[in-house]
């Protein structure tokens, strides 16, 4: 729209002036460009192209087709951190919006110790996932752990939390769910501010239970947040994971190894860096789905404006 | 085009970070190294470095501390596919497969001049037996170690048990645990019999107790493994027993890293673990422990363990043969007994107890000498091509085994089926 | 009634807040007390500074902030330049192949390098870049999501301020620098608060990408620290936690409108 009217309040030779915007902006945009080729482009292209190859580690590097494709099918590893990836992405969705919603309303409100509340809330969201993770680690070691010296006081057996394949993913869960709600709230917050407060004054006025009035009218208000914060953390779900690393390195038996754990295992423990490239391309074919819905909602958005 | 402004950022961010050229007249090492057990053993390495840059001003050694084990391989070989690779490295002694595969490293006979293959020979023969194939050797040990078990006197005492006396065999030591469980009012566990840790070295303990029972877990080539025999089966089975059935070892994975301090908060009375970590419980017991050889089944045996000094291919002659002077330094008989007293680790070669330091400490602390004797009982640690992954199915095995998801014959004979997949390539 | 049902709310929303900043607290009583209370709570036990001491000492964490803080430095400044001359060209221009390049763009707000870490890792060594900082920084120099943002600013910013630069005879660059840059501050504030936390936090590919001492960051030194195997002690370990979070931690207790607000805008766009 503005580069159209800029243009056309000098009629001559216009080509020419459009050829040369076209330079400035190509130039303007060759560092940003260069670099996102660099790192993301050509990486994502390479990824796709040594998925087709053997490792040849004794030997020059021959095509195989789909041979490392094969082996992944084949590989029960993949088919757990796969399985446990969405366990993990079902689990801490759904409940980080929900806490999230919830405390939106609540510091969105006049609420004793508004301030407070909000950074209690949001506080775990600036500190690093490594260091979170060497806290909640001592929170889960077995019998001395805090949890356990809580649950003992109470009477109850001690348990070996991150020891248990059965309990292993809920515990990360937790932990990844309070590290984020805080995270997510913000959006929701923005969002209620932006709810015109007519709304809310019509709402106390005619006396509409407060339930009602959030599940007919501020609920739906909120679903287009909802949605760009669903897909948000669908993504993150995909790629946090610093605290296997040091909570559980992907055990016991893989019980909590995730897709990109996997990876940078194989990749840089193991060296296969053939089959790490044919699991990355199931990882991108994930994330590219995850964005195309994103997109058709995004450039509905993008249209508006 | 694309290559020059790959080299103009390059030049740039060079600058940025102020990484100009070092230029120095010093022979420069750079020397990767874990840490698996308790103490301040990244301040003694650095003491060690220190020491020896003083008598040796021409040579400068950089020693990176990496993480455990794994990490460090990960780092090395990162580094090295990166075309930065260390000059000198402590790694697994069993990585040697793997580093060969890579073409990695050089043979350490060569390097060490006339006298080279006398102060080889110096060593304990079943420390050299991880280093040695085609009849070169490519390592020289340095943090050495057999699993003992440790054992609480006090608790010994508590629960009517001779605390001189610690278990011989397998079916005393599950009896001994039982006795040794101590409960509180509500039933809940107070203190476990024993632990053996199931992360990060699980396949250490299954080998070990393999050992016992009489099975070996892989051939000398590297490149065949016996996970799904009966023997190596029955092995993992009395492991998992020892909590699904006595109930003298907690439910699930122990974890090997905090396992000395559970030892240590009196949550178990006996712990498997390697001797490595010595130094660290006595400076942190607060009760009378002993040390004792593995119990036996069919006989008694531990595998070796621990890392062993390499010497990367790509280095530089000079840097080699610095390199060599290091390792000839950290492991000479005064050093190598400064060594074990100051961590726990088995001193490499038998001179080192003939030093007087040693003889003195052994004195006071009988302790240190139990993982020495049973070098006559060790085997060679398990060592294969690919063994970080040969490494991780049997974690895998292990930890599925412990944590009741498969039954150890599932486990094992599904690590079989997987380690064949892997190590057909090197046959 | 009402009043009660708020009441309960009040008191609900303050048990979660409790619960939230539990783990922080406790991380903080345990590096503030001696390692005998780490389980322990009472009130009575002493405060001491040894376990920052003993943390500081056992590892070089004051060249691992050092290197954090060049790596968040390097990194913002090359996003904020990077992003501005292309946000500007896609808000302002209009040239052939531009919502080609603006899709590509977009490209990298889905994949990000995070999970481009095999491929990444060989361009870095290609470039010869490894265990440099630089090498950690350059996958995320050019933000698709800066750009988005500062697209998005430049866009509304009135066509007449532009006219009246121009007609002061300003340049291309002129316009960009005295007009467009000044008016977007609030968007730059959000994307440098949202990027600095983002890369002082980061960890998985900076431990790939580092070798040494000398450009490990933070994150990375902490986790080398603290592996369980060397037994350091608990205490000790929260301390060396505390300091790796303190001062982003501080930077946002004193500035925490800001914070919020720059997630906020960060976020809605």
């Amino acid at each position: 729209m503005v580069a159209s009217v800029m243009s056309a309040t000098e009629p001559k030779s216009a080509r020419r002036r459009n050829w040369v915007k076209s330079v400035n902006a190509w130039l303007l945009l060759l560092p940003a460009m260069v670099l996102l080729a660099t790192f993301t482009h050509y990486p994502i292209i390479a990824t796709l192209y040594h998925s087709f190859f053997s490792l040849g580690r004794s030997g020059p590097a021959e095509f195989v087709g789909l041979e490392n494709y094969r082996y992944m099918l084949d590989d029960d590893v993949f088919w757990q951190v796969l399985r446990n990836n969405f366990i993990f992405a079902l689990a801490t969705v759904p409940t980080s919006i929900a806490l999230a919603l919830l405390m939106a309303v609540w510091v969105d409100k006049k609420i004793v110790g508004r301030s407070f509340l909000r950074l209690a809330f949001f506080t775990p969201t600036v500190l690093p996932m490594i260091a979170v993770a060497n806290i909640w680690l001592f929170f889960y070691t077995p019998d001395y752990g805090l949890l356990d010296q809580f649950l003992k006081s109470l009477g109850f057996a001690g348990h070996n939390w991150l020891g248990d394949p059965s309990t292993v993913m809920t515990c990360l869960a937790v932990m990844v769910v309070w590290k984020e709600a805080g995270f997510f709230m913000i959006f929701y917050l923005a969002a209620l501010q932006s709810t015109p407060p007519e709304l809310k004054e019509a709402a106390s006025v005619e006396g509409a239970s407060r339930w009602y009035f959030f599940r007919r009218v501020t609920f739906p208000l909120l679903m287009p947040t909802t949605l760009f914060i669903s897909i948000n953390a669908l993504i993150n779900s995909f790629k946090l994971v610093d605290q296997l690393v040091i909570m559980t390195k992907g055990g016991p038996n893989n019980a909590s190894s995730l897709l990109l754990y996997y990876i940078y295992e194989v990749a840089f423990n193991f060296w296969d860096t053939t089959y790490a490239a044919t699991l990355t391309v199931t990882l991108i074919a994930i994330l590219a789905a995850v964005a195309l819905t994103k997109f058709v909602y995004l450039d509905r958005r993008i249209h508006y404006q | 085009m694309r290559f020059k402004t790959k080299a103009l950022l390059t030049a740039g961010f060079m600058t940025i970070a102020g990484l100009g050229a070092t230029a120095a007249q010093a022979v420069d090492l750079t020397m990767y190294y874990p840490v698996a057990v308790g103490g301040p053993v990244t301040k003694i390495i650095d003491d060690v470095v220190q020491r020896f840059q003083k008598e040796n001003p021409d040579i400068k050694i950089e020693a990176v501390y990496a993480g455990n084990y794994t990490d460090t391989m990960t780092k090395a070989m990162t580094a090295m596919k990166g075309g930065q690779p260390p000059q000198l490295s402590v790694l697994f002694s069993t990585d040697l497969f793997t580093l060969m595969d890579e073409k990695a490293i050089v043979p350490i006979d060569e390097l060490a001049g006339a006298d080279g293959q006398e102060w080889l020979k110096s060593f304990y023969p079943a420390f050299m037996e991880n280093g040695q194939v085609d009849g070169k050797t490519w390592s020289v040990p340095f943090q050495r170690s057999t699993i003992v078990l440790y054992y609480n006197k006090d608790a010994f005492k508590e629960a009517g048990l001779d605390p001189e006396k610690p278990p011989t065999t397998w079916a005393e030591m599950a009896e001994m645990s039982k006795k040794l469980v101590k409960r509180d009012a509500s039933g809940n566990v107070t203190r476990w019999g024993v632990e053996i840790p199931s992360t990060g070295y699980g396949y250490w303990m299954l080998q070990a107790l393999a050992i016992e029972n009489g099975q070996k877990l892989m051939n000398e080539a590297g490149n065949k493994t016996f996970f799904n025999e009966n023997k190596t089966v029955e092995a993992l089975r009395y492991w998992v027993d020892l909590s699904a059935k006595d109930g003298v070892m907690p439910k699930g994975a122990v974890e090997w890293g905090t396992l000395r301090t559970d030892f240590l908060e009196g949550k178990t009375a006996m712990m498997w673990h390697t001797t490595g970590n010595l130094t660290a419980v006595k400076e942190g017991a607060k009760f009378n422990f002993g040390v004792a050889m593995l119990p036996a089944k069919e006989q008694r045996g531990s595998p070796t363990g621990g890392g062993n000094f390499y010497v990367f291919k790509s280095a530089s002659p000079d840097q080699q043969k610095a390199a060599v002077k290091f390792i000839r330094w950290a492991t000479a008989p005064e050093r190598a007994a400064e060594w074990s007293i100051k961590t726990g680790y088995v001193a490499v070669t038998p001179a080192a107890y003939e030093t007087e330091t040693m003889k003195a400490y052994v004195k006071d602390f009988p302790q240190a000498v139990v993982a020495r004797d049973q070098l006559k009982h060790a085997v060679a640690e398990l060592s294969v091509h690919d063994n970080g992954r040969i490494y991780k199915i049997v974690n895998d095995a292990v930890q599925a085994a412990v944590t009741g998801t498969q039954t150890p014959q599932e486990a094992l004979e599904s690590a079989q089926k997987q380690s064949e997949r892997v190590l057909s390539r090197y046959k | 009634m009402r009043k009660d049902s708020h009441s309960i709310e009040t008191f609900a929303a303050w048990m979660l807040a409790l619960l939230w900043l539990l783990p922080l607290a406790y991380s903080f009583w345990s590096a503030f007390h001696p390692s005998e209370y780490a389980t322990r709570f009472d009130i009575t036990a002493p405060l001491t500074l040894d376990n920052f001491a003993k943390a500081w000492s056992q590892a070089p964490f004051a060249r691992y902030y050092l290197n954090t803080v060049m790596l968040v430095t390097l990194v913002l400044a090359g996003q904020l330049v990077i992003a501005t001359l292309a946000a500007y060209a896609f808000a302002r221009f209009r040239f052939v192949g531009r919502d080609v390049l603006f899709a590509l763009v977009l490209v990298q707000l889905m994949i990000m390098p995070d999970v481009l870490i095999v491929e990444n890792y060989r361009v870095i060594s290609g470039l010869n870049l490894l265990d440099t900082i630089p090498a950690i920084a350059l996958p995320y120099m050019a933000s698709a999501f800066g750009i988005f943002l500062l697209r998005q600013t430049f866009k509304s910013v009135p066509n007449e301020l532009v006219e009246a630069a121009r007609v002061e005879g300003a340049s291309s660059f002129g316009v960009l620098w005295r007009v467009f840059v000044p008016l977007g501050k609030t968007t730059y504030i959000a994307f440098g608060l949202v990027s600095v936390s983002y890369h002082w936090n980061n960890f998985l590919w900076p431990l790939i990408v580092t070798n040494s001492v000398e450009s490990r960051p933070l994150t990375v030194g902490l986790a080398v620290f603290g592996a369980p195997e060397t037994g350091v002690d608990w205490s000790v370990i929260t301390a060396a936690t505390v300091m790796t979070m303190a001062p982003l931690l501080l930077a946002f207790l004193l500035f925490q409108r800001q914070f919020v607000q720059s997630f906020m805008r960060a976020g809605i766009r």
